[in-house]
């Protein structure tokens, strides 16, 4: 009964979402903007209300392993711990799309109750367009992915979730990320409402700003759990593969990034117009082409769910119509918007225009390196895949020149900035990245790109505590808060990238029990290699113990084998110490006694994790920078 | 002019998207990837060798006329160990081979051979794995087929399994 409660909630909505397309249009034919919200606004709650409860419908049949639903019964098992049946819901294909729909349900609710902007014409055209976009993927869900389809009769056991999925790092990494990915819909929405109604104004910028560092930070904290994932989960001791599926959401986050830097332009000084609607679009349209991409079995990954051909060509033209309809209402009018106002290059506006070039260029480079391997296989058949070296060459100098110009950026005033004296208030971000360097390479730090990589993120981290501490610290506005800590965060991420790439050491032995072995400033010892049983797994453990400076540590990798599917996962172990991690992988066994013992040593490789965190914290505080003035337009609007 | 081809721009890019989207929707991505230099010459290299005792290895040791092996291996590799009585066998049968100890340290591989066998003409070590990214390999072990000109016939990715055996012998024995 709840599932069909759930089906019909989700048709309901659907039909909610058309009112929102139709009515609209209806209404503002007859130029009544105030009929037009009366309509809309409740019709996006509703919306919102009516997708909620159908998530809640699903969530409830994980829970209670209701397996007469075909999905449940193929992701799910009785024996599964709580939370897995939970986040069972959504470590699938049906599932993660109907949170998908209703994340993006939700950001509909948000933009049609808090928005303001320029005219109730453009509130109109807003939630209009976010009915719109939650339409075709109502549609995607009820024609191709149904999350309620029965099974009857219904089978005693379902088949069990992937125990790759089963982590806890995966409750929280898929909503975060959506958050973020399906946030940027509400950017979007901007840009097309504000296209519609000729609105590019300094007023349009102010008005979505917060919900680009929303989407933004929500998009921040989800790339780095899943990065956090990877590195623990797949056991590679990487921490960034250069996945397509990590780039897919790598990309949307650069767009994303020079676009809340082009709206600062936009909003203060009424300049990049074309420019920031661009960008706009191109946020969320990247989030779309990474569903895409993920879901359409277009390339391998841990992701790819169902590989369904069907599918993919069902989002595909889903994508021809949201992005494709974009971009060309965005050929059509950016040419009637007028340019707005020029500036020189050594100012405020200038740095911008430059973060905004090297980002895109950046983003060039990892859209090039991801869908490369696709085009050659389409044109010759032939298959590639593109790995770290390419990154690593082509991005390296641009993140360079742009973490060292970010530092100065915020320092620079709009219109004209004084060189000298921004100088001036830089000489001790100079010195402190010089005193770094050097101490880095006392400490044994070595290579020159090592060295470089430390003493920029110095600079810039130095940099930015200077504005939150300096002599100016006390008239700090939000947003230049939020600024500085999120180049903050960007320069603990950078020392933790540059000092685990220089220091990281990777050592496979082959252990017996008692033997020993070598591995930095660490005496390892496999003690004793163990079965374990666990809740829905049996185990191969092995005891390691890690001896340090008179202390010893016992680590515990694993070889967990499911039954429910049958697979192997390795867990790894992380010994943390605030200089580094140590971590280790149990491999195979040669039948003899004999285990391999992988082991790294990644000196300060956590600060790439608690970097992009703050980051993250510094977009939020950013974000409720203005919202004194966002409630005085809302009241008058509302008077 | 400019201006309006940097407006059209982004429309004509997504549609070479859609286009190559579609094509590559029909593909099947669970096919492992081979070495794009089968077939190809070897990269240059040069490698040094294992010990003193030992020459090293370099791209020139490849093109000398005979049909050769290369067996990319490491000490700390326990497949690369059950693959060590068919390379064996594959020496006593006549075949050269010749080894890469990838990321690997000369204590280690020597240990190794005195316990595994040694039936390498030439071990040449390759401790950042640089040699191994330009032959196109993505793991160990891999053997690769080389015929007198220097170029690669062929690629067996993982170890060299007893079954393995003729058939190698019988594509040099072809080669040659």
């Amino acid at each position: 009964m709840i599932p069909e409660l759930g089906h019909f909630a989700l048709w309901l909505a659907a039909a909610l979402a058309l009112v929102q397309l139709i009515g609209g249009e209806v209404e503002l034919r007859r130029k009544d903007d105030d009929a037009a919200l009366r309509l809309l606004v409740p019709a996006a709650i509703g919306q919102a209300l009516l997708c909620t409860g159908a998530f809640g419908a699903l969530i409830w049949a994980f829970t209670v392993s209701d397996f007469s639903v075909l999905l449940v019964a193929s992701h799910s098992h009785t024996e599964k711990p709580l939370l897995y049946k939970l986040t069972g819901a959504w470590a699938n294909h049906e599932g993660s799309m109907l949170l998908w729909v209703t994340v993006l349900a939700l950001f509909g609710l948000a933009a049609a109750a808090r928005a303001t902007g320029p005219g109730g014409r453009f509130r109109v055209r807003l939630i209009q367009t976010m009915g719109a976009i939650a339409l075709g993927f109502y549609a995607y869900l009820l024609v191709s992915s149904n999350p309620f389809l029965r099974l009857d009769p219904a089978p005693v056991e379902g088949r069990g979730l992937n125990p790759l999925l089963q982590d806890p790092g995966l409750a929280f990494h898929p909503p975060l990320l959506y958050l973020g990915y399906v946030g940027m819909s509400a950017t979007f929405a901007f840009a097309v409402a504000a296209l519609l109604e000729r609105q590019v104004t300094p007023a349009w910028g102010r008005a979505v700003r917060p919900w680009v560092l929303a989407a933004w930070s929500f998009l921040t904290a989800g790339i780095m759990l899943g990065s956090f994932w990877a590195y623990y989960e797949l056991g590679w001791g990487g921490w960034w593969f250069w996945d397509p599926v990590e780039n897919a959401s790598l990309m949307p986050w650069l767009a994303a990034t020079a676009l809340f830097h082009s709206v600062g332009v936009l909003a203060a000084r009424g300049a990049l117009k074309n420019w920031t609607i661009l960008l706009a679009v191109l946020a969320f349209s990247l989030s779309m082409v990474g569903t895409f991409i993920v879901r359409s079995g277009l390339l391998t990954s841990v992701h790819a769910f169902a590989v369904d051909p069907e599918r993919g060509l069902f989002l595909l033209i889903l994508l021809g119509i949201y992005v494709g309809g974009a971009l060309i209402l965005y050929a059509l009018r950016a040419s009637t918007v007028n340019e707005g106002a020029r500036f020189r290059f050594v100012s405020r506006e200038g740095a911008l225009v430059v973060n905004n070039l090297i980002l895109s260029a950046i983003l060039g480079v990892v859209f090039i390196g991801t869908l490369y391997p696709v085009a050659l296989e389409a044109i010759s058949g032939e298959r590639v895949s593109v790995g770290p070296p390419y990154y690593e060459t082509a991005l390296l100098p641009l993140i360079f020149v742009l973490l060292v110009l970010m530092a100065a950026g915020p320092f620079l005033k709009w219109r004209l900035a004084d060189l000298r004296a921004v100088g001036a208030r830089l000489l001790p971000a100079f010195v402190t990245a010089a005193v770094l360097a050097l101490v880095a390479v006392l400490f044994g730090l070595r290579g020159v790109l090592a060295a470089l990589g430390v003493a920029v993120a110095g600079w810039l981290g130095a940099a930015s505590l200077l504005i939150v501490l300096g002599p100016r610290a006390r008239r700090l506005s939000l947003s230049a808060t939020g600024t500085a800590l999120a180049h903050f965060g960007v320069a603990v991420t950078a020392l933790g990238i540059a000092a685990s790439a220089a220091g990281s050491i990777e050592r496979t032995y082959p252990l017996a029990p008692g033997e020993t072995a070598r591995i930095a400033d660490f005496e390892i010892r496999l003690d004793a290699v163990e079965p374990w049983a666990g809740p829905n797994y049996t185990s191969v453990r092995g005891l390691v113990s890690a001896a340090y400076d008179g202390n010893s540590e016992l680590l515990a990798p694993e070889r967990r084998a499911f039954v429910n599917p049958m697979q192997v996962t390795t867990e790894t172990d992380i010994l943390v110490r605030p200089s580094g991690n140590l971590y280790a992988v149990l491999g195979d066994g040669d039948g003899e006694g004999r285990w391999q013992v992988r082991l790294h040593w990644q000196p300060l490789v956590a600060l790439i994790w608690i970097g992009g965190l703050i980051a993250a914290g510094g977009g939020v505080v950013a974000a409720f920078a203005g919202g004194k003035r966002r409630a005085r337009e809302r009241r008058e609007a509302a008077a | 002019m400019i201006r309006r081809l940097a407006v059209i721009l982004p429309l004509a890019a997504f549609l070479l998207f859609v286009v190559i989207a579609i094509r590559g929707l029909d593909s099947d991505p669970s096919r492992p990837i081979e070495s794009g230099m089968v077939g190809q010459p070897v990269p240059d290299f040069e490698l040094e060798g294992l010990n003193d005792a030992n020459p090293g290895l370099a791209a020139s040791d490849l093109r000398q006329g005979t049909v050769t092996l290369v067996n990319l291996f490491g000490s700390w590799c326990l497949p690369c160990r059950v693959e060590a009585p068919q390379l064996e066998r594959l020496a006593a049968s006549g075949a050269v081979v010749h080894a890469v100890a990838i990321r690997d340290e000369t204590q280690d591989v020597e240990e190794f051979l005195a316990e595994y066998g040694d039936p390498f003409s030439r071990i040449g070590m390759d401790p950042r794995g640089r040699m191994q990214i330009e032959f196109g390999a993505t793991g160990v072990p891999e053997t690769y087929l080389i015929d007198g000109d220097g170029v690669i016939r062929a690629q067996w990715i993982g170890e060299i399994r007893p079954e393995n055996v003729e058939e190698i012998l019988a594509r040099m024995e072809a080669l040659q």
